[in-house]
């Protein structure tokens, strides 16, 4: 009688540990034949890139106000919320000074005009994203087609160690339900939940369908969106003739978003 | 055994619903938030760590420092260890509970914390503290438990148990280590990124464990018929002393580099921390606070008289544990989020919830303990009897 049950036991401990380590053994051991992985296919007008990168000419920006359409446009279709307590704010995209966004360059002596221009800044998605290296889950993965850093809101665990991993602050953490502060919900793009951590998506959702994003669209001309990986490409025609600066390019993350002085 | 713990006097019992109160209230507010959202803290979109991971990576301090009893008893036989050995075991177990819980409460979303096992990402740090947090669990309970139970029944503990005994020491090292490179790891805060960050962990680690673990024998000999012993105590206090001395060489090291290297995005944050930054300076008294406790238990600690002396070495222990939870607790986790990456600065207190919430963690810690040490006692007083 003991000694069955104590086989008992030891059958059902061995099952539950067989069914504990079965997501790990998926992760590493190859997709089986018989179950065939879902194929996910692009649009027929989908843009394509190996890099997708962003060049800001910041000579066409003056003031705030400059920018205030194309963040406008972008927190419209997003469904970013508007909180005004700036503790738990989510911005994608949004202004600063030249010495908030790179701090550590400004010479105490320099031009005056550069000083008061406006920047945009948003998430790099960096080709070393410290954020995708940090998340415990996948949540936030860098997409291999086109090397956008994008998030999966629904398997967020909202640790907020992607924001803690971020070098730019590019993060935002929903510290209550957002949905509330939307004032027009745009029902093509999901809004989120509380409890989970969001960011610029580089308008994958409109990309897929033939679109540049919705800032480069609303910004007549002064950003130019397209493939780094592409010679011919016109952002990298601008970045032949133009001097140009990323943030903490030091830290060896590789941003993609590239910056005109 | 687990019997032992349901059998006491009348303070144990009062004792026991006073915590389970405090577990209930901090509950009710732990609702509230899964109601609210994470809003009801002081965290904010700048610092995105708060009092929760600041208490978490303290335990986790703790949880490691019980292995200052574990290693001189099974690796260097010193004997008179072995009275106390499952005391720092189970102050191991009921620190890595109270650490599972306090990752709990921050996450943004808890049903989904089982994602980190569904979806196993091993570039991830977090990973791998889930897997060492978990072991360290494992490995207290199963050899706390089986050696208390062998000593109940006067045998040796089983052979099997070697092994795991053996294991536990380098992974309490490894509790501490993963949980730094949490944080230094990350570019871009330069506060944290210092490679002496794990050894620095490691050292307040030493002294926090143990002087806890003083307070607790001092206690247990007060209320109970078992004395965990007066060497016993004295050996203890020797880490500390050495533990202390450390930890504040470590910062003493972390400072010289910082400044005399000159480098803004190192000094900034110790200067927010210790002298303010433009006009912001509410850690400046903590901070200065943290200094002089734990400098005056380095003094109460190395100098003879007063480490012999029971009453002033309890003293001792007090101002190191608040020193150290201080410094590690407040100080570096605000201390690397002020100022942000864009530099500016945006400071952060906890709100009264969120301390509500924390004490409630701290009252199941306390809960376990005390009745694992209750259990304890029990066997000793049985096995004196």
């Amino acid at each position: 009688m003991k000694s069955s049950r104590r086989r008992f036991m030891k059958l059902a401990g061995a099952a539950a540990l067989g069914l504990g380590a079965q997501p790990v053994i998926k992760a590493v051991a190859p997709a089986s034949e018989e179950s065939p992985q879902p194929v996910i296919r692009k649009g027929s007008n989908a843009l394509p890139a190996e890099q997708w990168a962003m060049v800001i000419d910041t000579r066409r920006f003056h003031s705030a106000k400059d920018l205030e359409p194309l963040i406008e446009a972008c927190h419209k279709i997003h469904n970013v919320p508007h909180l005004t307590n700036k503790n738990h704010e989510i911005k994608w995209i949004w202004e600063t000074h030249y010495h908030n966004a790179f701090p550590g360059n400004p010479n105490p002596y320099q031009s005056e005009e550069v000083e008061h221009r406006p920047f945009m800044v948003l998430c790099n998605h960096c080709e070393n994203p410290p954020c995708v290296r940090a998340c415990p889950t996948k949540a936030t993965f860098k997409r291999e087609s086109d090397g956008i850093v994008l998030m999966d809101f629904h398997r967020c665990i909202g640790c907020r160690f992607c924001m803690a991993a971020c070098p730019y602050g590019s993060r935002s953490f929903n510290f209550r339900d957002p949905r509330p502060f939307i004032e027009e919900t745009n029902p093509k793009f999901p809004t989120r939940m509380k409890g989970v951590v969001e960011k610029c998506n580089f308008c994958a959702e409109r990309l897929a369908v033939g679109q540049k994003p919705a800032c480069v669209e609303a910004s007549n001309g002064a950003i130019v969106f397209g493939d780094l990986k592409d010679p011919h490409s016109e952002v990298r025609e601008l970045l032949r003739e133009n001097f140009t600066i990323r943030r903490k390019q030091n830290l060896g993350t590789e941003p993609s978003v590239y910056y005109i002085v | 055994m687990l019997e032992l713990a349901f059998k006491g006097k009348k303070t144990y019992w009062t004792w026991i619903f006073g915590l389970l109160a405090a577990i209930g209230a901090g509950f009710a507010l732990y609702i509230w938030q899964i109601n609210q959202g994470l809003m009801i803290t002081g965290m904010s979109r700048d610092v995105s760590w708060g009092f929760y991971i600041a208490n978490f990576t303290y335990l986790v301090g703790v949880a490691a420092g019980g292995v200052m009893v574990v290693l001189p008893y099974y690796l260097h036989n010193y004997k008179a260890y072995g009275k106390i050995t499952v005391m720092g075991e189970f102050m191991a177990i009921a620190s890595i509970v109270m650490c599972v819980l306090f990752i709990l409460v921050d996450l943004g979303q808890p049903t989904r914390a089982l994602n980190v096992m569904l979806y196993p990402t091993p570039n991830s740090v977090l990973f791998y503290d889930a897997i060492v947090l978990n072991g360290y669990l494992f490995l207290n309970l199963i050899v706390g438990w089986n050696a208390l139970e062998a000593e109940r029944n006067g045998v040796h503990y089983q052979k099997w148990l070697k092994p795991f005994i053996y294991i536990s020491i380098p992974w309490a090292i490894s509790i501490h280590t993963v949980t730094a490179y949490l944080y230094c790891g990350l570019p871009g805060r330069g506060f944290w990124m210092t490679a002496i960050l794990a050894p620095r962990f490691l050292s307040s680690a030493f002294a926090a464990g143990p002087a806890l673990l003083i307070l607790l024998c001092l206690f247990v000999r007060n209320t109970t018929n078992f004395d965990p012993g007066k060497e016993q105590i004295q050996s203890l206090a020797k880490t500390v002393a050495y533990a202390i001395c450390i930890n504040v060489f470590f910062l003493l090291c972390e400072v010289f580099v910082a400044f005399y290297s000159n480098i803004p995005e190192h000094m900034d944050h110790i200067k927010y921390l210790f002298f303010g930054l433009h006009g912001h300076a509410s850690l400046v008294i903590w901070m200065w606070s943290s200094m002089a406790l734990m400098v005056l238990g380095i003094i109460l600690t190395v100098n003879p008289s007063t480490r012999k002396n029971e009453a002033t070495l309890a003293v001792a222990c007090v101002m190191i544990i608040a020193g150290t939870w201080i410094d590690k607790g407040l100080g570096m986790i605000s201390g690397g989020f002020v100022p942000n990456p864009l530099h500016e600065i945006n400071e952060y207190a906890p709100t009264l919830p969120e301390i509500g919430i924390t004490i409630g963690v701290y009252a199941i810690g306390a809960l376990v303990l005390t009745m694992l040490y209750k259990i304890v006692i029990g066997v000793k007083e049985e096995a004196h009897a």
